[in-house]
């Protein structure tokens, strides 16, 4: 039995090794992907499972950077006042070919109008199909920013804007924006399947939908009229693992070429294996810790500057991140265009917080730290954060309990600001410093609650608003820059790290790169050896 | 044991003690079981005392260090340090208070509600007996540790709520156990005389009935006590139970599974503890059992 | 014999709306918001808010949500998957075989090793044999099966490489699936090999979740057994010098099948609750994996719908094994 055991796990790791027929690749993805249509979803997953493996979008980011490069879209111009943006459509692109639809057009300018119209038209017949709750149309005010999409001919289409807003180019990389089949459409629509839209996926991309095996397996083929040419991996696998554990073993043992999100735990072993390429990234991402200035003491900025200085950063770097993740002095990451890096942190000095709280006639003061109930890429534990937090303020005379809720309900009751200091991060989403300013740190989210330092400054707000409207990168670098600063000082935050992002990839995988926005992309010049 | 009637005197007590230590002791597992149990017990009561460090003092230069026997490994932290650099030993000395309280407290919980449900019901009868058992069937119909899960999301997770979670899902054992006796009980003569003599309704239940139900729920109560350790732990490895830095068992288990490969030791002890005291528990409920069963003790 | 099970189904029913009850009212109980918990950071403004929860239904009074939650059920309708959009029901069934072709294999590799173990040591009662079984048997009973699994992650699958670290099946086998037991899909199919790749993973989920059910079948198959030995016709059997190895493997026989049987019954639930550890350490995609999931993520319908079938699935295995026992043991007159 022993023996028999040994020799078939053998026999599958050379199979992983020496797959000469057909190419397989296989990816341990973290979770099952919510559904099939990145539109109507928001999990990393469901990214992973969908926009960037049979889909395409109008613009897409090019592989391993933020920077946006021609997708279904050959060419695109801006008009001089920012209102107006002219797509010009490839030509020649194929639908995949599956099971239940056999395509009989290439696609063409209809097919951009059934894609936006869905999400945004509440009269369009497929608007309320499976929830018609566009998650990312919605957080990106698409609606509000549209005017009109109009159809110029069949390979041009022209999208008309009520405002200026910079970051629209790159929006339209982002995966809710992936174009559907209008075709697929009319046809489900026909025989009364309109649901099948988003469970049996029919796109563009670079691999065609197979199979799903919820919880367990997703299996792609190589879509052999790719217009960009067909992938070298003939066969593409979601094996899903949600155990980080679990990856790791799996990776080990051969039955899987990629994983994500490994244990920070277990990186140093990663990097001594073989056997195992572990590429890394610094995340597009922070994460931070909010003082509600709401609430006195934390209205005073002496306090919250002093609170900063008490905090050992290097300490929490070592303990949750192992080493995974690099100080964070901005609320944008390094890799975004706009870090200021003249920024000086404050450096961790207990002895002139405590002078600095006893200035501000604060003594004895009693607190709370939220801490998150879920592990992000920015905080992969928040518990233990909250921790090394405490025992930190502990030693200036501040005394904290820790609170956690059920997520929904921590998302809810600091959105209503009922914390004193709360732990949270974000992850940005189209490599746009607005995306993590204005979404952040902008009156209107302290509002509405999103700003959870509930913090309002005047000259800031100001700053990031006249960035919004000129297209000139170089212009709103220096604003972005300027704001950093007033950030910096007024310190609504504790800025307290960017992920390092880690991908061990076994070594027969070439070609493939860490993206910055966190996706998957197994096209692009990857291969197995 | 029907001639034991409501007034049991002291003489009779002591001697019912010492035939049950009689048959308890001849099992010798079943006093092994009884004093490691005891000794988890003071281990328990004087934790401060013994243990070497404070459970969440934070050595943050010597985080995970393996234990003393091991290579890297220091008498300072015998059992080895956590990824905070806390003492692994110390944690599992504190960490037996909390289990031995979590389920000293769910056993007291489900057993008392449980024993005034069951003897309401097998005493009273009718539709009130029909909604009470009906009510434990529901609670029954759904695995145990799900509906535990279930009701630690509505309270919010945190070991009292653990507790009460747990407490509910065991009340049933010990409702139909309580009514199935008080059921065989009520016929007997020596009740159907103190109703003669007038015994209001309250002390036929507690005086005349209830002692001598006592027997099986003992033993039930012992049961549940393992399973209740077992259960917090499960919640809090499930990340519902007792919330960190509380040094539970299973929640030590779950919040040291990241470092299952790199740093063993943190994953290990807690759940041989768990292990060692369940087991404890059970060879003595089994001890408990021979001895307080009548059908077996002569077998 | 059907003037019991109408009985029996009678009494089911009082049982059925309380777990519905159970199961809407614990739900809604629930601190938090599905749709605070779908939009994460990114939050959700107040307006559209308001109208997903009309959408959902969720804005309505509680009885008349929890009367057409019900009146739903009775149609066979569990709702729709907050997270997926999917019927849960559809999403529950997908996803049971996985959970009950661990749960039998479970239950099959307790009954293949407890029985024989409960029988060996009741007749070597008192030895070190009988000492050595109960004793592990005992320790099996206490096991903490979460840890227990994990232990055997790091030695079977890290250390010694024997067996798979997680799922059903290796991924160069590509199994349709029919019966969605994959045990059964894998034998069918054309892939070589694909068979024994099941078999395999299962060995480890098989171990952990079959242990407590191994250690009480033992224990209770012992205890049936030394009852038998001390009966007269057992005594009197062996007086006439009929070979006491023929008086126990038939006595054995009835007794092992009445001792399955109970245990079976009263195991279903123990190993439903065992299949959500199981499950979450092996991402084993069954039922409990899947529950745990809907729980923390506030997916209302799944849960509720979850709760009900669990609950359905234990009540239809209860009836079932009251009525074997009446026909394995005639003794018990219903």
């Amino acid at each position: 039995m022993k023996k028999t055991l040994l020799a078939l796990s053998l026999g599958l790791g050379l199979a992983v090794s020496g797959a000469a027929q057909a190419k397989t690749l296989v990816f341990c993805s973290e979770g099952s992907p919510e559904g099939f249509n990145p539109s109507l979803y928001s999990a990393g997953t469901t990214f992973d499972a969908s926009s960037q493996t049979i889909f395409n979008r109008l613009v897409q980011f090019e592989a391993g950077s933020t920077k946006v490069v021609p997708g279904l879209a050959e060419s695109w111009t801006a008009s001089a006042d920012g209102l107006e943006y002219t797509f010009n459509l490839r030509k020649g692109v194929k639908y995949h070919t599956t099971k239940d639809f056999t395509p009989t057009r290439d696609f063409n300018a209809d097919d951009i109008l059934f894609t936006f119209n869905r999400m945004w038209k509440e009269d369009h017949p497929y608007h309320d199909v499976s929830g018609g709750d566009y998650k990312y149309f919605g957080w990106m005010s698409m609606g509000d920013l549209l005017k009109s999409i109009e159809k110029v001919d069949d390979y041009t289409v022209k999208f008309t804007l009520n405002y200026a807003e910079a970051p629209f180019v790159s929006n339209m990389a982002m995966d809710f924006a992936s174009v559907l089949s209008a075709e697929y459409g009319d046809e489900l629509a026909a025989s009364g399947n309109k649901e099948d839209i988003d469970h049996k996926p029919v796109g563009t991309g670079p691999f065609v939908f197979k199979s799903y095996q919820k919880d367990a397996m997703i299996r792609y083929t190589a879509h052999d009229e790719y217009w960009a040419g067909r992938s070298n991996i003939d066969k593409l696998v979601f094996a899903i693992t949600t155990d980080a554990n679990v990856r790791y073993q799996k990776l080990k043992a051969g039955e899987c070429h990629v994983m994500p999100y490994p244990n920070p735990a277990d990186v140093a072993a990663m990097e001594k294996d073989p056997d195992i390429n572990l590429l890394r990234q610094e995340g597009l991402n922070v994460g931070y810790l909010a003082f509600n200035t709401e609430k006195p003491p934390f209205d005073q900025k002496l306090v919250r500057q002093a609170l900063n200085m008490a905090i050992n950063k290097q300490s929490i770097l070592d303990v949750v991140f192992k080493g995974a993740g690099a100080i964070a002095k901005n609320p944008i990451p390094p890799t975004i265009w706009s870090y200021n890096d003249d920024v000086k942190d404050y450096d961790y000095d207990p002895e002139k917080a405590k002078a600095m709280l006893a200035e501000a006639g604060v003594s004895g003061l009693k607190t709370n730290i939220w801490a998150m109930p879920v592990q992000r890429p920015y905080n992969p534990n928040a518990r233990r954060m909250a921790e090394l937090i405490q025992a930190d303020w502990a030693k200036v005379g501040v005394e904290a309990e820790i609170v956690t809720f059920e997520w929904g309900e921590y998302l809810k009751r600091s959105k209503n600001g009922e914390h004193d200091t709360v732990l949270l991060g974000w992850t940005g989403d189209n490599g746009d410093p607005d995306n993590f300013m204005y979404v952040l740190l902008g009156c209107d989210a302290a509002k509405d609650g999103g700003n959870r330092a509930r913090w309002c400054n005047e000259e800031f707000d100001s700053t990031l608003r006249q960035a919004k409207q000129i297209t000139d990168q170089a212009e709103r670098t220096t604003l972005y820059e300027k704001a950093q600063v007033i950030f910096k000082e007024e310190a609504p935050w504790v800025t307290i790290a960017h992920s390092v992002v880690f991908k061990p990839v076994r070594k027969e995988v070439t070609g493939f790169k860490v993206h910055p926005l966190g996706s998957h992309i197994f096209y692009d010049g990857v291969d197995l050896k | 044991m029907t001639s034991i009637t409501a007034t049991t005197s002291y003489s009779v007590r002591s001697q019912q003690w010492r035939e049950f230590w009689f048959y308890f002791s001849v099992s010798k597992t079943a006093v092994a079981g009884l004093v490691f149990l005891i000794g988890v017990v003071l281990m328990a009561i004087f934790a401060d005392v013994i243990s070497p460090h404070l459970p969440a003092e934070q050595y943050r230069e010597f985080a995970e260090i393996p234990p003393a026997w091991m290579e890297g490994g220091q008498m300072r932290f015998f059992l080895g340090t956590d990824y905070a650099g806390r003492d692994m030993l110390s944690r599992i000395i504190h960490g037996a208070r909390l289990s031995l309280i979590a389920g000293c407290i769910v056993v007291l919980m489900s057993a008392s509600i449980g024993i005034l449900l069951g003897l309401v019901a097998g005493f009273r009868g009718g539709w009130l007996e029909t909604v009470i058992m009906r009510i434990m069937d529901t609670i029954m119909a759904v695995p145990g540790l799900l509906m535990a899960l279930v009701l630690v999301a509505v309270l919010g997770p945190g070991l009292l709520n653990a507790m009460v979670a747990i407490a509910i899902t065991y009340t049933p054992s010990f409702v139909r156990l309580t009514r199935a006796s008080t059921l065989s009980e009520l016929n007997k003569d020596y009740v159907t005389a103190s109703k003669v003599a007038g015994a209001g309704p309250i002390r036929l239940m507690f005086i005349s009935i209830l002692p001598n139900c006592m027997a099986p729920l003992i033993v039930q109560g012992t049961l549940s006590f393992s399973t209740a350790i077992l259960d917090t732990a499960a919640l809090g490895f499930l990340g519902m139970g007792a919330q960190a830095p509380l040094p539970e068992w299973g929640t030590l288990i779950a919040e040291n599974r990241d470092l299952m490969l790199s740093a063993p030791w943190t994953v290990t002890f807690p759940g041989i503890a768990i292990l060692l005291a369940v087991l404890a528990i059970n060879l003595m409920g089994d001890g408990l059992r021979d001895a307080l069963d009548p059908k077996l003790k002569r077998s | 014999m059907f003037k019991f099970l109408f009985k029996r189904l009678l009494v089911l029913v009082p049982v059925f709306f309380g777990v519905t009850l159970v199961a809407f009212g614990f739900i809604r109980a629930l601190p938090g918001d599905p749709i605070e918990v779908l939009a994460g950071e990114r939050g959700v403004s107040p307006e559209r808010h308001a109208e997903l929860m009309a959408q959902l239904g969720l804005d309505e009074p509680l009885w008349q949500q929890y009367f057409s939650y019900v009146g739903d059920v009775l149609q066979g309708d569990l709702g729709t998957s907050l997270i997926t959009n999917r019927p849960v029901a559809e999403e529950f069934f997908e996803l049971f075989p996985a959970t009950a072709e661990l749960a039998i294999c479970a239950m099959l590799f307790a009954i293949i090793l407890g029985i024989p173990a409960g029988i060996i040591a009741a007749v070597k009662r008192g030895t070190l044999v009988d000492q050595g079984i109960m004793s592990l048997s005992l320790a099996g009973y206490s096991m903490p099966i979460f840890w227990w699994g994990l232990l055997l992650i790091i030695l079977f699958s890290n250390t010694l490489h024997l067996t798979p670290v997680s799922g059903r099946l290796s991924f160069l086998f590509e199994v349709e699936h029919v019966t969605g037991f994959m045990l059964i899909d894998s034998l069918f199919s054309d892939e070589e090999g694909a068979f024994k790749s099941a078999l395999h993973h299962l060995v480890l989920p098989t171990i952990v979740l079959g242990t407590i059910p191994l250690a009480v079948i033992a224990r209770q198959t012992r205890s049936a057994m030394l009852e038998v030995l001390s009966e007269d016709y057992v005594r009197t059997a062996k007086a006439k010098g009929l070979s006491p190895l023929r008086v126990i493997a038939v006595h054995a026989l009835r007794n092992a099948m009445i001792t399955v049987t109970t245990v079976i019954g009263l195991q279903v639930a123990v190993l439903l609750a065992g299949a959500i550890l199981t499950e979450t350490i092996f991402s084993w995609p069954g039922i409990g994996k899947w529950i745990i999931f809907s729980v923390f993520s506030r997916d209302y319908y799944a849960v509720q719908g979850g709760l009900l079938l669990i609950a359905g699935c234990v009540m239809v295995v209860n009836l079932t094994v009251d009525l074997l026992y009446g026909l394995i043991n005639p003794r018990i007159v219903h």
